[in-house]
């Protein structure tokens, strides 16, 4: 679903000033830096070896960059960390099996100038480094007046739905962290995403958590480029342009709205724009009410419960920014208030069915 | 520290806002303090009289205890070499199974008990192995075998009471087994239908039971021993004459939890069991990559419990170890640990092939040793058992775990309203709402409903 096309215009050089200013330039600047630089250099990767590439690349260009975490030294559970231990040696280790100081060695590191990338073996394990990530590394620079800061700091965590991870092998814990000032949250939709987008966290003055959709991890390839580049955080993306609602979603969940997406084009001519957010936190304010002002019509969908999840702030944002242009009341198709449950996750999930019959109730409002 | 001095000796605690609003003052003051008193003896005015007085013998009153003083400066420890002196594991049994003479026994199993624990622990193994390979069929998402830790597993089940609340990681399935969870118990849970308490919620493995005293399986790891911890005090508390024995991994002992739950149940004195399977391997990372010290055993001392290390393929030591742990935590109120020596002989799980991190030959060596065979040898040597009843045993285990395995897959799955049961005692407005939406949807998409799930 992800056209190669539409991949290369969203890969960016590194030096490119922030801001508003730049997204209007976006296309001009990707044309052109990829001709320069990346001279259509891409091959076919699956997620998890975009990942892996992301990894080398940044410690190939940075080598106060470490990589650690349970199991990483071998390869990891996901196979994400293959080949970083006989490359770079100790700079890629195992940790003692522990969150809270997996996370705490890694704000250590970063106060220090080193770049720590850790992983968090599996999203449902992140809670014993809540404390780490909420109270320290989110208010390090803060704190100190930007005497001290974390900010070197990246942590990666698979996320989601596998079909068959129960409650403790497929929760996505995004909104906890969305709540926290001081934290970036990114979550990519595709390889070449999380090669960009990786690569910007780990570069980063801020801490970033990013959510690897562990459901992509093999299930999405595409054609990724060669060399080092970065997709810029805070920025959305529209992946299907439309007319009549605004689907907005992250992470696996982006595939879902671009069947709903197809499918209600095809047997109801409902014209959908969506719209893949890839940073949570912070989110594209612009990009969103860009879209909703021209469709009228908002849906956000997330694996997540739906109580208090990150849809419930779009919402929220949408509703004051775009009141006078809203048509029907802007709908959520989330997961379920419950725990994340094992026999019972088709039925708990968002799917495409769920989706598309919100579509439908939305645009007959 | 400075700060800290002048504010307790002179501006006291009144003077925060001061503080706050004058900083400039606080600055003076301090430097007038400074040229009129060097810092020692600022802090000597600060402190209580008391402390400055030397102490009648050479020992440091201190709650809990004196301390000695001493006038050598000495370091204790230091990282570990391979000859550097480690705790010893005690075991009854020898690598063959022989009886080692000068062994202390003090309950040595008696022909009936010593072949119940043979019998389930032969038992776990042709479970094991047959869901082992079932789950390679696809019949079930997940399965974890213990191979390697049978003896560690059942060994320290049978030293327990039944009456013992067990919580537990996930690889002692043989506690339940023990305990009379049967073949249908263990095949309903795997296939999450609608006989098994947890409702096809949780992933396979994770059993529990209350009947059989065993709470049910989270993966998390380590969350279980405070709760251990909790609920030992709670049985003192009610003046039981039970005990909680958490099970756990050497991994799962790098946990933060591990150190809250040992430091509770030792300050509080709670009868608890924390029972170490240390089995060389968590997942892929080997112990010596998640401690330096040696091993887990050591750390029960530090935190004030009696620990023994065992040889967890010898199910004698187990069971006696573990029996021995019980009645010292019961007659003096205080947790034990016990840090069995095994190793992982099957992969973590299905989902991991170890032949990544580990060598054949490490593997092959290790399966040699089963301890499951070496309790058999002592069993034979007893003229306990023979090679007779050992094949009808196995072959009558192979047909009711697949017999059991074969109903449980065409029991039904809990109805769609187990997905919102259980949330809450009383389901509120919220879930009441989605479950009638979900019921919706399972109507009007039956093939998001998995066939065998009543739509109610
Ligand atoms: C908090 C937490 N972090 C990570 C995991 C993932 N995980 C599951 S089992 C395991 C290894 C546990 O090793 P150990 O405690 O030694 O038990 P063993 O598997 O050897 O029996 C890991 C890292 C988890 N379940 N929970
Ligand atoms: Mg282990």
């Amino acid at each position: 679903m992800h056209t190669h096309v539409r991949q290369l215009q969203q890969v960016q050089q590194q030096h490119q000033q922030q801001g508003q200013q730049q997204r209007q330039q976006q296309h001009a600047v990707h044309s052109l830096s990829m001709s320069e630089a990346q001279a259509g250099d891409t091959k076919p990767l699956n997620l998890c070896n975009a990942v892996n590439e992301a990894l080398h690349q940044a410690m190939d260009s940075n080598d106060k960059a470490l990589v650690f975490g349970e199991d990483v030294a071998f390869g990891g559970v996901f196979r994400c960390t293959v080949g970083l231990l006989e490359r770079y040696g100790r700079r890629c280790f195992n940790t003692p099996l522990c969150e809270q100081g997996i996370v705490g060695f890694g704000i250590g590191l970063a106060t220090q100038g080193y770049t720590p990338i850790a992983e968090i073996q599996f999203a449902d394990y992140i809670y014993p480094a809540f404390d780490q990530l909420v109270n320290e590394a989110a208010k390090y620079r803060y704190r100190s007046g930007g005497t001290f800061t974390a900010g070197g700091l990246t942590v990666r965590a698979p996320y989601g739905a596998v079909g068959h991870g129960g409650h403790y092998h497929s929760q996505s814990v995004e909104s906890f962290f969305t709540h926290v000032p001081g934290l970036k949250v990114v979550v990519p939709s595709s390889p070449a995403q999380a090669k960009g987008l990786l690569l910007s966290c780990i570069q980063d003055p801020d801490p970033c958590i990013f959510f690897e959709p562990k459901m992509l991890y093999r299930t999405s390839v595409e054609e990724v480029p060669v060399g080092e580049y970065t997709i810029p955080l805070g920025q959305a993306q529209v992946l299907r342009e439309g007319a009549d609602i605004t689907l907005i979603g992250w992470g696996a969940q982006v595939h879902v709205l671009a069947q709903a997406a197809q499918a209600v084009a095809d047997a109801d001519g409902i014209s959908c724009e969506v719209l893949d957010l890839r940073t949570l936190l912070p989110w594209d304010v612009q990009a969103v009410t860009a879209s909703v002002n021209k469709t009228g019509r908002l849906l956000v969908s997330h694996e997540a419960p739906l109580s208090s999840g990150f849809g419930a702030e779009l919402v929220a944002e949408v509703s004051r920014r775009c009141f006078l242009r809203l048509e029907a009341p802007p709908v959520r198709v989330c997961g379920s208030d419950t725990p994340f449950p094992l026999v019972f996750e088709p039925l708990y999930l968002p799917g495409v069915e769920r989706v598309v019959d919100a579509i439908r109730a939305t645009v007959r409002f | 520290m400075l700060s800290r001095i002048v504010c307790n000796s002179s501006l006291g605690p009144s003077s925060l806002a001061q503080l706050a609003c004058s900083s400039l003052h606080l600055l003076r003051h301090v430097q007038r303090q400074l040229s009129t008193a060097s810092t020692a003896s600022a802090a000597a005015a600060a402190a209580p009289a008391e402390s400055t007085s030397q102490d009648a013998a050479d020992t440091l009153e201190f709650p809990g205890g004196r301390v000695p003083f001493t006038h050598n400066m000495e370091f204790l420890g230091g990282p570990l070499t391979p000859s550097s002196p480690r705790i010893p594991c005690y075991r009854t049994l020898d690598g063959t199974g022989k009886h080692i003479p000068d062994a202390v026994v003090p309950h040595d199993l008696q022909q009936q008990d010593a072949v119940a624990l043979y019998t389930a622990m032969a038992k776990l193994q042709v479970m094991d192995t047959i869901c082992y390979d079932a789950q390679r069929q696809g019949r079930f998402s997940f399965f974890m075998t213990c191979a390697g830790e049978e003896a560690t597993v059942v060994g320290s089940a049978a030293g327990l009471d039944p009456r013992d609340m067990v919580f537990s990681q996930y690889r002692e399935h043989g506690v339940l087994l023990w305990r009379g969870f049967s073949f249908d118990d263990f095949a309903n849970q795997l296939y999450g239908n609608s006989l098994e308490p947890g409702q096809g919620r949780q992933m396979p493995i994770h059993y529990g039971s209350k009947e059989l005293n065993y709470q049910t399986v989270s993966s998390p790891l380590a969350t279980q021993l405070p709760h251990a911890a909790g609920a030992a005090y709670a049985m003192k508390l009610d003046g039981a004459d039970t005990v909680a024995a958490a099970y756990f991994g050497e991994g799962a002992s790098s946990e933060g939890d591990f150190h809250a739950a040992l430091n509770f149940a030792a300050t509080l004195g709670a009868p608890c069991l924390f029972i170490c399977r240390n089995n060389g391997y968590a997942i892929s990372t080997p112990a010596n990559e998640q401690y330096a010290g040696d091993g887990i055993a050591c750390r029960g001392t530090a935190y004030g419990m009696p620990a023994i290390r065992v040889d967890g393929g010898d199910a004698r030591a187990v069971y006696c170890a573990t029996r021995a742990a019980r009645e010292i935590a019961l007659r003096d109120g205080c947790p034990v640990l016990i840090e069995a020596m095994s190793y992982r002989s099957g992969h973590h799980s299905t989902s991991d092939d170890s032949s990544r991190y580990r060598t054949r030959e490490e593997m092959v060596a290790w399966r040699a040793r089963d301890p499951v065979v070496r309790f058999r040898h002592w069993l034979v040597a007893n003229a306990w058992w023979d090679e007779e009843r050992e094949k009808q045993l196995r072959h009558a285990t192979r047909q009711q775990v697949i017999e059991a395995l074969e109903k449980a897959s065409k029991v039904a799955k809990p109805p769609v309203s187990a997905l919102f049961s259980d949330v809450y005692a009383d389901m509120p407005w919220h879930l009441q709402e989605q479950l009638q939406e979900t019921l919706q949807v399972a109507r009007r998409h039956p093939h998001l409903c998995p066939p065998d799930m009543p739509v109610q």
